[in-house]
């Protein structure tokens, strides 16, 4: 079992959906929120997901695809 | 009793020790270093730091690290240059520029986070060092490292140019380039740093890195004669550099160094890739990543871990954040150049075209005593002005020919 933290962005038109729950059905990993900021028209969540490396892999992978931004939580690395 | 109690995350307070350790387990936020300021207020004073080396290090006492220094012991402490030429022009009455152009070794301010953090990793028992980055930061892990006999590895984008890495591959670390889009390049790189043991410069050993950056307060205080400046102008691409000067005399005050301070701390960005200038704009806590699009690659971060304590600071202190266009970045650079004679990279040409800007627009006033951060040497930039400085004037090897130049 592997560990990631990732700070997702929400577009606007993602607001509404749920995106972090579906996640977690479609593949087998573990979401847990720790800290968010989720508004009308835009949001964050810092988000913790547990599982064996594929299964985070194809989760992140399938969140980019809905539009939502996927980072470390440490944001930019590169500097 | 030391001078370092631990670490602490910024957000829920948590205490840690003083580890390589950078997020908070419970909240995920970032964690910083819990100084004993009572400590370190018996053992500091005016006196003992001016006797102390003509670097960095003499404000040891106030740095993250547990004993002697032993990396970079010549960076820092850096000239402070009474602008007088660039002042006039501005109508500035007493401006001044803090020249981190001519930093040891790299010619960059990162020579003095860098000292701190391989300082540090050497204290931690790492063996190898660790950087994700385009310019700067590369240069300079990968110069220290060698000094310091550590194992080390650079990552960049796949597809940066030759040009840009070849500062740091004269000094033999292991440069790997990564292909795919930079967030793609960008998570990889937060994924090694989690899985390698490695002292990653501003991943893992980051609550130490950055305090690095707190020196330039310290020294243009010093340099002020124990006093501060009332404004400063300080280029924001992470938005911990503008963080930790504020933090670095907000410290001094603490711990009776300097009698108070008045500091209006103003921030800023190439208008390219501004998400903390535009926050500010739009008056919201909310720093929107963007996509980097500008000249000013040094400070071209889209999504910045210190945006929000940025923003922050800047409200706190009574200052702005406002924003310049690529050909106003080379404007500023070659107003530099021409008054004072420096030659900044891309990033000094937007502190010096923001400084404009808030002249202009009254936000700097012509008594105030102002600072401008200069953070690295245009030699490094060279291709953002190569099309804007104009050629030279070319004669036949005769007399005459000389004088007819000389009458245009």
């Amino acid at each position: 079992m592997a560990s990631v933290k990732v700070r997702l962005t929400f577009p606007e038109d993602k607001i509404k959906e749920p995106i972090i729950y579906n996640v977690g059905h479609e593949f087998k990993v573990i979401t847990n929120i720790r800290k968010a900021d989720v508004r009308e028209k835009k949001g964050w969540v810092d988000l913790e997901i547990t599982g064996e490396p594929t299964e985070i892999e194809k989760a992140v992978d399938s969140m980019k695809k809905k539009g939502v931004k996927v980072d470390p939580i440490e944001k930019n690395v590169i500097e | 009793m030391s001078k370092i109690k631990g670490l602490k995350c910024r957000e829920c307070g948590k205490e840690y020790p003083a580890e390589p350790l950078h997020v908070c387990e419970f909240c995920f936020g970032p964690l910083e270093v819990n100084y004993n300021y009572d400590w370190i207020k018996g053992q500091i004073s005016r006196e003992k730091i001016e006797k102390g080396p003509k670097s960095l290090w003499r404000y040891i006492d106030l740095l993250p690290v547990a004993g002697e220094a032993t990396v970079g012991l010549y960076a820092g402490f850096t000239p402070l240059i009474r602008a007088h030429n660039l002042g006039e022009e501005l109508g500035l009455d007493e401006l001044y520029i803090k020249n981190d152009t001519v930093n040891h070794p790299t010619l960059s301010f990162k020579d003095r986070v860098v000292s701190i953090a391989l300082t540090r990793a050497k204290e931690l028992g790492f063996d190898t060092v660790a950087c994700a980055s385009t310019g700067n930061l590369a240069n300079s892990v990968a110069a220290h490292a060698a000094e310091a006999r550590l194992k080390c590895f650079v990552f960049i984008p796949g597809d940066l140019e030759a040009g840009k890495i070849l500062g740091s591959l004269i000094y033999q670390p292991t440069v790997v380039a990564v292909n795919g889009n930079y967030d793609d390049v960008n998570r990889l790189c937060s994924e090694i740093a989690a899985e390698y043991k490695w002292a990653f410069v501003n991943i893992n050993i980051r609550p130490y890195y950055a305090e690095g950056s707190k020196t330039l307060a310290y020294e243009t205080a010093e340099q002020l004669g124990w006093t501060t400046p009332d404004q400063v102008v300080v280029p924001a691409a992470s938005g911990s550099l503008l963080t930790k000067i504020w933090k670095g005399f907000n410290e001094m005050h603490k711990i009776g160094l300097i009698d108070k301070v008045n500091t209006k701390v103003n921030g800023a960005q190439a208008e390219g890739c501004s998400p903390i200038a535009t926050a500010y704009k739009n008056k919201t806590d909310y720093v929107k990543p963007v996509k980097p699009n500008t000249i000013a690659k040094s400070i071209a971060i889209g999504n910045p871990a210190d945006g929000y304590y940025a923003l922050k600071v800047v409200l706190e202190s009574g200052g702005a954040f406002d924003t310049v266009t690529d050909p106003e970045v080379v404007d500023g650079m070659k107003l530099l150049a021409r008054t004072e004679g420096i030659f900044a990279e891309t990033a000094g040409g937007v502190t010096v075209g923001v400084l404009k800007k808030l002249v202009e627009s009254g936000k700097i006033k012509k008594k105030d005593r102002t600072v401008a951060y200069i953070t690295g040497n245009g030699l490094k930039t060279q291709e953002a002005v190569i099309n804007a400085v104009g050629s030279p004037v070319f004669i036949d090897p005769k007399l005459s020919a000389f004088e007819k130049i000389l009458k245009k």
